[in-house]
């Protein structure tokens, strides 16, 4: 019974690494870019959501605040994208990493200044409801998260492989030169895949904010978020909703059944593994060009 | 240089003195030229003579230093890629650039990105398999699993949906076998010919190209040093020496006349 508690608390958490790793990848195959403020965006999609939805801010209906707060995180993700990394086109990658290290800084203070550093979490009308399956005590905001984690995939997938736009953001991930040739309009798309990721990281800091508390430090999530991406395989959304699931649920676990400490290595631990074992993720999707 | 054409047709692209540039390193010189509507027009030259650089320029991909580049009227150097499709020219790149991770179909309507008439990218996919029976059998198919052929196939079948007034062709008998390089090249012609497409070709095998081809240009570093219609470059000594592999008797001095100057220089 101990176990299954365990379980289910470590997939709901897992829900949420595995978002954020979602808009890790959804960047990093369009623009092939890795943007490491994602975490930091997660955080910012949070506090904005605080800021609409708690009595001590505005206080606005919690129905309101959650769809403001990811329209506003995904137009944030296309400006950043269409006023500064647009002209970094041509730069080193390592140039684009420390631009968006520095992002996250400066998102992280930010909102500290902003919403103070103290933590804070979430108001929500299912705050503190629990269900109970024989024995298995679950949070409503955990089940919550499970079902909106299952209903985001599978729009995200139709999105993809059904609508002109999906197709055209693959294609441009896939082929960018082939792409430019077809009229697609690389750069607009690029700028809405970052709009996309912050929609998402704004889903996922919406979940963790409303399981317990958040705070302007709580973007350095997104390292372990990255550790699951990496475990996927970098290129695969699929692939990073299984390594955030896996994260999650070992964590819990080897906290309660391993020695202490096991618990914050552990994630790194497995993506060591793979990438001894299967270098290029669980759901590695490489493949050669014909000549 | 003559710039006559047996049935005078309007010209639709005009390109006076481009230049472009690698950064520092100037790839195309001041060249001029000119495609007449319903014509198929080949650019010949050896490896980085400039050719593919001169399609990048006319697609928007690159963008020239200098001159002009006038299409239908516009002038469209300098233009971003997607509104130079839109305007009715499609680059089909060199080395079959497909779409590797999805599927046939896919990559096919892709092609029609710039369109939105439901009805006729319906047709026009009918069209482009009617052409390529064998894309429709693998339509299913990831594209990255094709025959080499079969990518050239549907990179030309893809750049086909944007319904394209001139196709610029870039090396499309790279790589594959001579039968099916003398395939692709009679699908060209019954393009050209069916569907008025007017076609911009650049190739090295100089020989289909110019089989196929009304008119022909032949560049070297970045330049145009010869123009002609197809059949006078096919007859002409320096061409068949130096692109059609054509042996000269040895004239009396002994030496063969490779290790002579070119004519044009």
């Amino acid at each position: 019974m101990d176990f299954i508690q365990l379980l289910a608390s470590g997939l709901a958490n897992g829900c949420v690494y595995g978002l954020i790793a979602l808009g890790f990848v959804l960047i990093y195959k369009a623009t092939e870019a890795v943007n490491f403020a994602q975490g930091d965006f997660m955080m910012l999609g949070a506090f904005i959501c605080v800021g609409f939805a708690n009595e001590d801010f505005l206080g606005w209906s919690f129905w309101t605040a959650v769809p403001l707060s990811i329209f506003f995180m995904s137009v944030f993700g296309y400006l950043f994208n269409w006023g500064v990394l647009r002209h970094m086109f041509g730069r080193s990658q390592t140039a684009i990493v420390i631009l968006t290290i520095a992002l996250g800084f400066i998102l992280r203070f930010a909102a500290g200044t902003i919403w103070s550093h103290e933590p804070v979490s979430l108001e929500t009308p299912y705050a503190g409801k629990d269900v109970s399956f024989g024995g298995v005590v679950l949070g409503i905001d955990e089940i919550l998260g499970v079902i909106v984690t299952i209903i985001l995939t599978i729009s995200l997938f139709i999105f993809f492989s059904k609508t002109k736009l999906g197709l055209a953001m693959q294609a441009a991930s896939q082929n960018q030169l082939a792409a430019y040739y077809m009229g697609i309009p690389v750069k607009r798309i690029q700028s809405m895949v970052w709009g996309l990721s912050g929609a998402v990281a704004a889903v996922a800091g919406i979940l963790f904010a409303s399981k317990g508390a958040i705070d302007p430090s709580a973007g350095l999530l997104g390292i372990k978020a990255f550790a699951a991406a990496a475990i996927g395989g970098f290129g695969s959304l699929p692939g990073a909703l299984l390594g955030g699931l896996i994260i999650g649920i070992v964590e819990p676990l080897s906290s309660r059944y391993a020695p202490p400490g096991v618990s914050q290595i552990a994630p790194y631990a497995i993506l060591l593994v793979v990438l001894i074992f299967r270098p290029g993720g669980i759901f590695s999707q490489t493949q050669k060009k014909k000549v | 240089m003559s710039n006559q054409s047996k049935n005078k047709t309007e010209v639709i692209l005009k390109i006076d003195n481009l230049e472009s540039y690698y950064g520092p390193i100037v790839a195309i010189r001041g060249v001029s030229l000119e495609v007449r509507e319903g014509q198929i027009v080949t650019v010949l030259g050896a490896n980085g003579a400039g050719k593919t650089t001169l399609l990048k320029t006319i697609s928007g991909v690159m963008d020239p230093e200098k001159g002009t580049i006038s299409f239908l009227g516009n002038q469209i150097q300098g233009q971003e890629p997607d509104r130079v499709v839109r305007s009715g020219i499609v680059h089909v790149p060199e080395g079959r650039e497909i779409f590797p991770i999805l599927s046939v179909a896919e990559n096919i309507e892709l092609g029609a990105y710039t369109k939105s008439d439901k009805a006729s990218i319906a047709a026009d996919l009918e069209m482009v398999y009617s052409y390529f029976p064998i894309l429709k059998e693998r339509r299913s198919q990831a594209a990255g699993t094709l025959s080499g052929g079969q990518q050239q196939m549907l990179a030309i079948g893809r750049g086909l949906m944007s319904r394209p007034k001139l196709m610029l062709l870039d090396e499309p008998s790279l790589g594959l076998s001579p039968l099916l390089t003398q395939e692709i090249f009679e699908i060209i012609r019954r393009l050209n010919q069916e569907q008025k497409v007017t076609m911009m070709l650049v190739e090295q095998n100089a020989k289909v190209a110019l089989n196929a081809a009304d008119y022909g240009y032949v560049m070297e570093l970045g330049r145009i040093v010869m123009e002609d219609e197809a059949e006078t470059l096919n007859n002409s000594k320096d061409v068949q020496e130096f692109y059609l592999g054509v042996n000269q008797e040895e004239n009396q001095r002994g030496q063969k006349r490779w290790k002579q100057r070119k004519t044009w220089r």
